[in-house]
């Protein structure tokens, strides 16, 4: 007893000695200071680039000639001809993400449900991460898988007076399988979450495999799906190499997946490598872009959280 | 799906089932009989050469000390535990005069015969309609001349399961804003909508209060005047006050549950034949 006393009051066996008062922790405050500056970093960065963004954006709509409702609603992007229409570049995004999501969403879920309900525990040790290095391959890679093999088979398939050599069905079905594991993957982590107890149940009942998987597993995890195709959407929407490899060159205004057209990212990527003074409003251009591609996908974001939310409520 | 001479509401008065339970027992009077079953865990033999036949319409309590494979053999009853990955048994379980581990049996055709109340309530994040009436319709449960409209049968179950005055007024409410007891009866109200022969219960008030528990205790009395019940409880003083048949399991020196002692609840409790069975409900070890 009295050497931990000792220990404890430095010797001094004095009431004074035991006090309540704060003591100086300094490796504790630096370690505390560190974990902080951590923590906030990443909100300063994002921070920073709306700021950027905002900046860059606003000495674009200033300009003469520039007004938001004509960015919003004009049909022709020509920085030549000072016509800034984001539409055409829209259009072309929703087509590649659209068509992504097509490929992706079925397929996604669908190995999702193989990999939770019917896989041995073995096979789905050996067949997520095999899925999972889908997502590692550099998405040059699958730009060129688009070019190369994509585009040629549905010139083979749909003709090539259809299909033109660079088009967004190519880059948009390539992209789904870019898109492919992180569904699956988070699909597959939504329905391993419903709890073993309501398979029982349902089993217990009588219930078949696809029974229980399609109506108890499936509504139950509805919210992490929900989550896990609205996180794919915003990652194909940003998506850029893929799209700026196959999809095509130059802003068209179309509604054909079988043209060439640019996307949001593809534009600002090709715009930006050439060789673009400081200050034109070309380079402005690229910021508004990127303004309106940032508050899309911020805008996903949101939604999903409430759409999982209210979900989450309507399950528990 | 189902043929209809195995259906038991698809062609008879589904309000009384008295006859379809007599026919099913057959001549023999055990709704289920196992034969000398072990059941293995991977390499791990869970519960060894149990052989006990259970008497139809009446309640069989299975007690015993922790890890002794009581829910193991329950959950064999109606093949639970082919969910259980490495999950194996062997020997025979005999219903209706046939051995449900036979090759050719259907697992699910098995427990749309023999259903099952787990420890834990686990209703359907559904409506409490929809809770009863899923089961139903997923055996083939039609609406037809002579025959109760789903809303009636959902009526009936809740009766039955004695949930039906908490309720009737709020049948599209969430199943699981009821509370631990109330789902729990809706469990069991679930359990009988798709009219089973036997109803399984794995320690089903172990996760209630005592009121609640009490109140499920009379219900699974109400509910053998029809049904076959198979509980397995921790519960000692429960056992002695439902059951009309107790086996009592222990775990033997290589870590397999086996069956010591099966008989009338009274002798059990009062006059038991094995001193181990003996030491255990006194209390002295378990």
């Amino acid at each position: 007893m009295s050497t931990i006393t000792n220990n404890a009051s430095g010797g001094n066996l004095s009431p004074e000695a035991l006090s309540l008062k704060h003591r100086p922790r300094p490796v504790e405050a630096l370690i505390y200071g560190f974990l902080f500056f951590c923590g906030i970093v990443s909100i300063f960065t994002t921070l920073g680039i709306v700021y950027e963004l905002g900046k860059e954006s606003l000495l674009f709509f200033s300009t003469p000639g520039v007004t938001i409702w004509g960015f919003l609603t004009g049909t022709r992007w020509q920085p030549q001809a000072g016509n800034f229409g984001i539409l055409p570049l829209l259009t072309s995004t929703l087509l590649t993400s659209g068509m992504a999501m097509l490929v992706a969403a079925p397929l996604g879920l669908a190995a999702a449900i193989y990999l939770s309900e019917y896989a041995t525990p073995s096979l789905r040790k050996a067949l997520k991460p095999t899925l999972e290095v889908l997502a590692g391959v550099p998405t040059v890679v699958y730009g060129y898988f688009a070019l190369t093999f994509m585009t040629p088979l549905l010139r083979a398939i749909f003709g090539k007076d259809t299909v033109e050599i660079y088009n967004t069905a190519s880059a948009g079905l390539v992209m789904g399988i870019l898109i492919l594991p992180l569904v699956s993957s988070m699909a597959e982590d939504a329905l391993s979450a419903v709890p073993n107890a309501l398979r029982e149940a349902a089993y217990g009942l009588g219930a078949t495999k696809l029974e229980v998987a399609v109506q108890v597993v499936l509504p139950a995890a509805v919210s992490g799906l929900a989550a896990a195709f609205l996180v794919a959407i915003s990652r194909a929407i940003g998506e850029t190499m893929i799209v700026a490899i196959a999809a095509g060159a130059g802003p068209r205004f179309t509604f054909n997946p079988f043209q060439a057209a640019e996307t949001m990212s593809g534009h600002i990527v090709r715009i930006s490598g050439g060789d673009l003074s400081y200050n034109s409003i070309d380079y402005n251009s690229l910021f508004a872009i990127g303004l309106f591609l940032f508050i899309v996908t911020a805008a996903i974001n949101l939604v999903s959280q409430q759409v999982v939310r209210h979900l989450k409520r309507n399950t528990q | 799906m189902l043929s209809s001479n195995i259906m038991p509401y698809a062609q008879s008065n589904i309000f009384s089932k008295t006859g379809e339970q007599e026919e099913a027992a057959g001549a023999s009077g055990f709704a289920i009989e196992a034969r000398n079953l072990s059941i293995h865990y991977s390499a791990f033999r869970a519960v060894k050469n149990v052989d006990m036949a259970i008497p139809e319409r009446k309640i069989t309590a299975i007690i015993g000390p922790s890890g002794c494979g009581k829910s193991t053999v329950l959950r064999s009853f109606n093949r639970m535990n082919d969910l259980v990955p490495g999950a194996h048994a062997e020997g025979d379980v005999i219903f209706m005069g046939q051995n449900i581990y036979a090759p050719q049996v259907d697992p699910v055709e098995v427990r749309r015969r023999i259903g099952m109340v787990f420890q834990k309530p686990n209703p359907f994040p559904r409506s409490i309609y929809e809770n009863v009436a899923w089961g139903a319709r997923l055996n083939g449960f039609k609406v037809g001349l002579g025959r109760p409209s789903m809303d009636e049968w959902v009526e009936n179950c809740l009766r039955k399961a004695a949930l039906w005055d908490e309720v009737k007024d709020k049948l599209n409410q969430s199943g699981l804003s009821l509370s631990g007891g109330q789902q729990q009866r809706l469990c069991i109200a679930r359990a009988i909508a798709i009219q089973p022969q036997i109803i399984l219960m794995d320690e089903p008030a172990s996760a209630l209060d005592p009121i609640a528990t009490l109140k499920v205790e009379e219900l699974m009395q109400e509910l053998a005047r029809d049904y076959t019940i198979i509980v397995v409880t921790h519960n000692m003083q429960q056992a002695a006050r439902v059951s009309d048949q107790t086996a009592f399991f222990t775990v033997d020196a290589d870590r397999a549950g086996m069956l010591v002692e099966f008989g009338d609840t009274r002798q059990i409790f009062t006059n038991p034949k094995d001193s181990r069975t003996e030491g255990y409900i006194s209390g002295k070890y378990g």
